[in-house]
């Protein structure tokens, strides 16, 4: 029981983190992507293919992980930046669906539909963490260093977001002929959303082949890109807390029927449960269960910085 | 001193020849008024001069600079800002922050290097000052603008006539040096007409040259000290308000020609 619970808590570590990622793209830039599984497939191929190969400290693959996907996000970004709304969300899918045909049919390097399954435990600063086999606390640790990241990854888009940086993105969703007549360079933000939330996306996929240590294609179907979706749009787009409340809410109900093994509920009843929930959010409160949250600017004027602090 | 002129500034749509070699100068530190009959081109003169549309042909100077096909980012960033037809305010976010927007690149506290965009990622680490030198200025239009009282509220939910007001003021709080203004009195009742010209005069005596489009002719022949006409694409006169409303060229194009 134990063991189950601590398995729900990392899938919800790491779908926060996709989520919150995912939330700067499509909540505060207003660009709805929908290739986020791919992003985070690319960071977890990544961090498979060096670790088996190199055996290499994990905090360097985690960050060469987060990088490369952040390239890949600053290729789909530069092409479709003239795109709006669904035809964005359409080039997006295309991406999407290009990278799991590319990672099932380069056999040498991804060994295809077949997966790669032989990675080794982690490695950080020389000191090996456990097999997640080896008993709970070896659970515990993985799930406190994948908490880690997730509180790393909301500080970080939390402060874009108070700062002019997220303003602008803001400005961007709401109008960008507006945006662009304010002096704000839209191509470039717009960019810079998708890379970071890119490579956010390529640190959940990362931490997630760490503590599975076996991937394959099928890890990250567009299923999963409309899951993070569906989370993100159930707390509400625009707001990091709402994202964390969502994945508190869908993550359970997706895993939990499927790990309790419930043989009256055939895996496939939580698209069911997505499809509704899409559809009630979007009747009934298209905002989200939160919404978006004013900022309180006297608050963040008036709080005394980190360096101030420590002068 | 001229601030903008332009030289045979020409718009093709298709065929359509929206802007028909338009030569225009506009004098630093004057109110200067657009006007023509429907569909003559005014909101288009206007997009080829602040970027938003780029011009087939002619060109553009701005403080002898010349800007013709330059990103309209860029743009707003010499010095010019614009309103627009239809209000187009960020609904959603609060009317302070619609202002704080327009100081967006205004500051730039910590410069590890030119890139501004670096900047904002290197310095976020310290955006108290940075912040609270955004919010210290938006406060000070909003309270030029009597919206001290709806700052926290969301710009969508703002009568109208403060809707355009708020647009004013946030493209006044990019610093600019000219303000395009298009048909700011439209919808506003007279009344409310009547505050905008005081309003629009009060800018002017901050040192902002104001180029505007209107179709209210009471507003526009009693602020502006030169009127510019276009009709089809052309401009047909330029002068003195006086001078323009006896002109019988104007009185033709508006209420054509007599039998």
């Amino acid at each position: 029981m134990l063991n189950l619970l601590i398995i729900v808590l990392i899938y919800i570590c790491l779908f926060c983190i996709l989520s919150l990622s995912l939330n700067l793209i499509a909540g505060y830039t207003g660009l709805l992507s929908l290739c986020h599984a791919s992003f985070m497939s690319i960071g977890a191929y990544t961090t498979a293919i060096i670790m088996t190969k190199f055996n290499a400290d994990f905090l360097l693959v985690l960050l060469l992980s987060g990088i490369l996907a952040s390239f890949f996000g600053i290729i789909i970004g530069l092409p479709t930046l003239r795109l709006k709304g669904d035809y964005l969300a359409i080039a997006t899918l295309g991406f999407g669906e290009i990278v799991v045909n590319i990672i099932i049919n380069w056999e040498s390097l991804t060994r295809g539909a077949r997966g790669i399954h032989d990675i080794p435990t982690a490695k950080i600063f020389n000191y090996r963490l456990m097999p997640k086999d080896a008993g709970i606390l070896s659970k515990v640790i993985y799930f406190l260093l994948i908490l880690i990241f997730l509180v790393l990854t909301y500080a970080f888009i939390s402060k874009i977001i108070k700062s002019r940086f997220g303003r602008a993105l803001e400005a961007i969703r709401e109008d960008e002929i507006a945006a662009v007549s304010m002096g704000i360079n839209i191509t470039k933000y717009k960019v810079f959303s998708f890379a970071i939330g890119a490579f956010f996306a390529g640190i959940a996929g990362s931490l997630f082949s760490i503590y599975f240590l076996s991937i394959s294609p099928g890890n990250f179907t567009f299923n999963i890109s409309i899951m993070i979706l569906c989370i993100v749009v159930l707390g509400g787009m625009g707001n990091n807390f709402a994202s964390i409340l969502g994945a508190l809410i869908v993550v359970p109900a997706y895993y939990i029927p499927q790990l309790l093994n419930i043989p009256f509920i055939p895996p496939q009843f939580n698209q069911i449960i997505f499809g509704l929930i899409l559809v009630l959010m979007m009747i009934f409160r298209p905002q989200g269960l939160l919404g978006r949250k004013k900022p309180d600017f006297e608050r963040i004027i008036k709080r005394k910085s980190f360096f101030i602090r420590s002068r | 001193m001229t601030l903008i002129y332009t030289k045979k500034l020409r718009k093709e749509f298709g065929g359509v020849v929206a802007l028909d070699d338009v030569d225009l100068c506009i004098e630093k530190g004057s109110i200067t008024g657009l006007i023509g009959p429907n569909g003559a081109g005014k909101t288009t003169l206007f997009n080829n001069i602040t970027g938003l549309d780029k011009p087939t042909s002619g060109m553009v100077f701005f403080n002898e600079k010349n800007i013709t096909g330059v990103s309209p980012y860029k743009i707003t960033r010499c010095g010019i800002a614009r309103t627009f037809q239809n209000i187009r305010l960020f609904k959603e976010m609060t009317v302070l922050e619609n202002i704080m927007i327009g100081r967006h690149f205004k500051s730039s506290h910590i410069s590890f290097s030119n890139n501004r965009s670096l900047n904002a990622l290197i310095g976020f680490f310290n955006i108290k000052k940075e912040e609270n030198d955004i919010y210290r200025t938006s406060k000070k239009w909003l309270s030029f603008f009597n919206l001290d009282n709806f700052h926290d509220e969301l710009a969508k939910n703002l009568p109208y006539g403060r809707q355009k007001e708020l647009e004013i003021a946030r493209a006044l709080a990019t610093d600019p040096e000219i303000l395009f203004l298009d048909e700011p009195a439209a919808g506003l009742n007279p009344k409310e007409t009547d505050e905008l010209m005081k309003l629009i005069t009060k800018i002017n005596e901050l040192g902002i040259t104001i180029f505007l489009i209107e179709h209210d002719m009471k507003l526009i022949m009693n602020i502006s000290q030169k009127v510019i006409v276009l009709n089809y694409g052309k401009k047909i006169a330029e002068g003195t308000p006086n001078k323009i409303q006896n002109d019988p060229v104007v009185i033709e194009a508006y209420l054509g020609k007599e039998e």
